[in-house]
C-alpha cells in the first residue's frame, strides 16, 4: 500500500474528513477548488497537523494520533512540488536545486537535469524564469532531494499550450521510471484520467 | 551597538512569531524607552544598575562590569534608547519573510536552525541592517538617559549631543556648536539615507517572492 490516509483537519469552522487508500503509482486527488486538497498534501507533508488520524506513506507511519507520532517535515522524505513552486528567490537556480541535494537519490544530478532540460537555467534566478521553466525546476529541486514519495499540487496550474503537454509528459515519465508513490492534486478531469493509477474524489464529509 | 543587535533580534522573533500570554507585556516593556521620558529611563538604570542595587552589585563581583560614569553606562543607555527602534524595524521585516518558503524548505530536508539561516535570516537582512543603522543613529543623539544615568564627563561618557549642551554653556563657543551640529546632521542624514536604501531594497524582493 503506497498511501494509507484518515484524518480530520479542522480548517476555521468545519472541520474536513479524509479517508483513503491507494496502491502504487500516480493517486490523484480530484474534487473542486476549495475542497481542502491543498490542506490534505500540507499535512502529509508534516506542515499541518491532523486534529486525530493517521497517515502511512509507503509503509512508513508520519502520523498517528493514537500512537503519539508526528515526524517532523524534513524527516518524512517527501518531494513537494507546491502549487506556487516556492523556490528560493534570493538564491539561483543551482543553489535552489541544491539546497535539499540529497545523496541517494534514483535519479543522480546529471539525469535530473537532462530530464527536465534546465541545464541552460542553473545560472538565472528564479524571478527570471517563465512560468513554465519555473515549474521544471522547481520539479527538479523536489527530485533531488533523494524523496520517498512525492507530492503534486497543480502541477500544471501555471503552465499552457505546449508547454503543458512537455510537463505532462514529465510527469509522466517520473511515475513510469522512478517507480516512486506520487499524490497529485487537480481540478482537471481530463489530466487525472490520463495520469492516475487511483482517483480519489476529494469532497470532505462534513460533520 | 553591537551587543545590541543580537538581544533587538531575539526580541523581534518572539514578538513577530510566538504567540504567548504575556505577549503585551514584553512588547510594552520593550517600547517603554521610545515614550518614556529619557531622563526616567535614566533614572531607572541608575537605581537598576547602581552596585548598591542587586542587578548592579551582581554584574560587578561577576564580571568587573560598572556602568555608573563610565562610558560603559553611557553605551548601556544609548542601547536601551535605542532598542524599541531596532525590535520595530526588525520585526516589520521578519513578519514580511514568507512562511510558505520556510516550509518549502522544512520540506526539502533542512530542520529549523538550517532553515533559519539559509532562508529566514537572508530573506530578511536588509531590514536588520536597517534597523541597525536606525538604532546607531538613535544612540548617536542619546542625551537625557545618558546624562541622567551616566553623566556628562568629557572623554568618558560625553556624547555628542551632551557635547554640544556643554560647548553652549561657555560664552564665545558658536563655533564649537555648529561644528558638533553639523557633524550631528550629517550622521543622522546619512543614517537616514541608508536605513530607507535599504528597507526599500528589502521591499522589492518581497514583490518577487511571488512567483
Amino acid at each position: 500500500m503506497s498511501f494509507d490516509i484518515a484524518l480530520t483537519l479542522s480548517r476555521g469552522e468545519r472541520p474536513l474528513r479524509y479517508t483513503f487508500t491507494a496502491g502504487a503509482g500516480l493517486t490523484a486527488l480530484f474534487g473542486p477548488s476549495g475542497a481542502g486538497k491543498t490542506s490534505l498534501l500540507d499535512a502529509v507533508a508534516g506542515l499541518l497537523r491532523p486534529t486525530e488520524g493517521h497517515i502511512v506513506v509507503a509503509e512508513r507511519s508520519m502520523f498517528d494520533s493514537a500512537a503519539h507520532i508526528d515526524l517532523k517535515p524534513e524527516t518524512r522524505r517527501c518531494g513537494y512540488v507546491f502549487q506556487d513552486l516556492r523556490l528560493f528567490p534570493h538564491r539561483s537556480v543551482r543553489r535552489n536545486l541544491e539546497f535539499g541535494r540529497r545523496q541517494g537519490a534514483t535519479l543522480d544530478w546529471d539525469h535530473t537535469i537532462d530530464l527536465l532540460g534546465i541545464a541552460d537555467l542553473l545560472d538565472r534566478m528564479p524571478a527570471t524564469l517563465s512560468g513554465g521553466e519555473a515549474q521544471r525546476v522547481a520539479i527538479g529541486r523536489a527530485l533531488l532531494s533523494a524523496p520517498e514519495f512525492l507530492l503534486m499540487d497543480e502541477p500544471l496550474a501555471s503552465v499552457d499550450g505546449v508547454r503543458r503537454e512537455e510537463i505532462l509528459r514529465l510527469i509522466e515519465r517520473i511515475r513510469d521510471e522512478l517507480h516512486l508513490p506520487i499524490l497529485y492534486v487537480s481540478h482537471d478531469r481530463a489530466e487525472v484520467e490520463r495520469l492516475a493509477q487511483t482517483i480519489v474524489p476529494v469532497l470532505p464529509l462534513v460533520d | 551597538m553591537s551587543a545590541a543587535l543580537p538581544v533587538a533580534f531575539a526580541f523581534a522573533w518572539v514578538l513577530a512569531r510566538w504567540r504567548f500570554p504575556g505577549k503585551v507585556l514584553v512588547d510594552a516593556m520593550v517600547h517603554l524607552p521610545l515614550v518614556l521620558p529619557p531622563v526616567v529611563t535614566g533614572w531607572l538604570l541608575l537605581l537598576a544598575f547602581s552596585p548598591n542595587a542587586p542587578l548592579g552589585g551582581l554584574l560587578e563581583r561577576a564580571f568587573g562590569l560598572t556602568f555608573l560614569f563610565r562610558w560603559t553606562g553611557a553605551a548601556l543607555a544609548a542601547a536601551i534608547m535605542a532598542l524599541p527602534l531596532m525590535v520595530r524595524a526588525m520585526r516589520l521585516s521578519l513578519e514580511g519573510v514568507d512562511r510558505r518558503l520556510e516550509n518549502a524548505a522544512r520540506t526539502l530536508g533542512a530542520g529549523s536552525w538550517r532553515t533559519f539561516v539559509n532562508v529566514t535570516l537572508p530573506l530578511s537582512l536588509n531590514g536588520v541592517l536597517a534597523a541597525l543603522v536606525l538604532g546607531f543613529a538613535r544612540s548617536v543623539g542619546e542625551f537625557g538617559a545618558t546624562i541622567t544615568f551616566a553623566s556628562n564627563i568629557p572623554g568618558e561618557t560625553q556624547t555628542l549631543p551632551l557635547a554640544i549642551y556643554s560647548a553652549l554653556q561657555v560664552p564665545g563657543s558658536d563655533l564649537q556648536v555648529a561644528r558638533l551640529a553639523g557633524l550631528s546632521v550629517m550622521l543622522s542624514v546619512a543614517a537616514l539615507v541608508l536605513s530607507e536604501w535599504l528597507a526599500r531594497r528589502s521591499g522589492q524582493e518581497k514583490g518577487r517572492h511571488v512567483i
